[in-house]
């Protein structure tokens, strides 16, 4: 079960980066956030 | 604990280790960012040097596309697996805060059954403002919000809106009602943590709620010998966050049970001791 989990979030990681996230991440937070300052 | 509180004030330095930052009012820009802190760490403060958790996930389900967040979904499970809540208690920068304020000597507010019942509170908040609030409203506008971090998330008005709003006109200006409500939001946390013990990590924090789901299972972090306990509730009576046994879903890691135990239960599951900690418990 432990296993399993840890190979879901292997996956789940390796998908996200195939897919580009991490560069939706960063773009994010890089700029500074409207709604997290109150003003969004 | 003199080493947690050493081991929490290290995490939250490097967390927001770019300092150049605190003295323009302007927030670090480089690519390590793209990585998500573990704990809750406003990516707008101005030292941040990566990204918080709950608001990437929020950012990942709002905007105009709504997709699955894999990236930041893989992090939140490698995380809560590694780790569970010890990241609440030894490395999350707001946990620090609220522990500080709470150092300050006045009356204390002691835990009841009515803060055990309050503790829900988070899972509502995260299923509520983390992910249904901004789903629904793309489904309702074409567009989603970050809930959570726009309405409630008392850390980021403190990590980042303090520090931006001081230091920068141009934001100060585009101030309005929203600004007050989450000023006023901070406020009210900011007294009760010093009355109760981490009120914002006990009965707010998705992630708390979150990580807590994999306490029992986390590769670090306290746990209980089954074969020693006799659940006699000293770890419980202890403990000042609302856990039922040490190593539960509410249970920070923080260790301060552990000597207390009459049966040394109470252990540190540590990746190389493997599992038989009974032994290593004895001494
Ligand atoms: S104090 Fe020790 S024996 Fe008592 S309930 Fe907690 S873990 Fe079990
Ligand atoms: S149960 Fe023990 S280790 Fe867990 S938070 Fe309470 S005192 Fe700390």
């Amino acid at each position: 079960m432990k296993k399993g989990l840890y190979l879901i979030a292997v996956m789940l990681l390796l998908a996200g980066l195939y897919r580009g996230e991490e560069q939706m991440v960063l773009k994010k937070a890089v700029t500074i956030c409207l709604e997290c300052i109150g003003i969004g | 604990m003199a080493s947690r509180k050493i081991i929490q004030s290290f995490s939250a330095f490097v967390c927001n280790i770019y300092l150049p930052g605190f003295a323009n009012g302007h927030i670090y820009q480089g690519g390590i960012k793209a990585l998500c802190l573990p704990g809750l760490n406003c990516y707008s403060c101005p030292g941040a040097i990566g990204a918080c958790p709950v608001g990437a996930l929020q950012s990942a389900l709002s905007g105009t596309v709504l997709r699955f967040p894999f990236y930041v979904m893989g992090t939140f499970l490698a995380f809560g697996l590694l780790f569970g809540r010890l990241i609440c208690g030894w490395l999350c920068p707001f946990g620090l805060v609220q522990e500080m304020l709470f150092g300050l000597p006045t009356r204390k507010m002691q835990k009841s059954h009515f803060t055990a019942r309050l503790c829900s509170l988070k899972y509502l908040l995260g299923i509520g403002l983390v992910v249904l609030a901004p789903v629904l409203l793309y489904a309702a506008q074409g567009i989603g919000e970050p809930a959570f971090c726009e309405y409630f998330c008392p850390a980021g008005t403190l990590e980042a809106a303090v520090p931006l709003l001081s230091m920068n006109d141009d934001l100060w200006a585009a101030a309005g009602w929203l600004t007050v409500w989450k000023f006023f939001i901070l406020s009210v946390f900011l007294v009760i943590m010093v009355f109760v013990y981490r009120p914002f990590c006990r009965f707010a924090c998705p992630l708390g709620a979150w990580y807590g789901l994999f306490n029992r299972q986390a590769a670090l972090g306290i746990a209980v010998d089954e074969q020693r306990c006799t659940h006699c509730g000293q770890c419980a009576a202890v403990c000042r966050m609302d856990v039922r046994i040490a190593g539960d879903p509410e249970c920070i890691s923080c260790g301060a049970c552990r000597p207390i135990c009459p049966e040394h239960a109470v252990y540190f599951r540590k990746l190389w001791y493997g599992k038989n900690m009974a032994e290593v418990n004895k001494n």
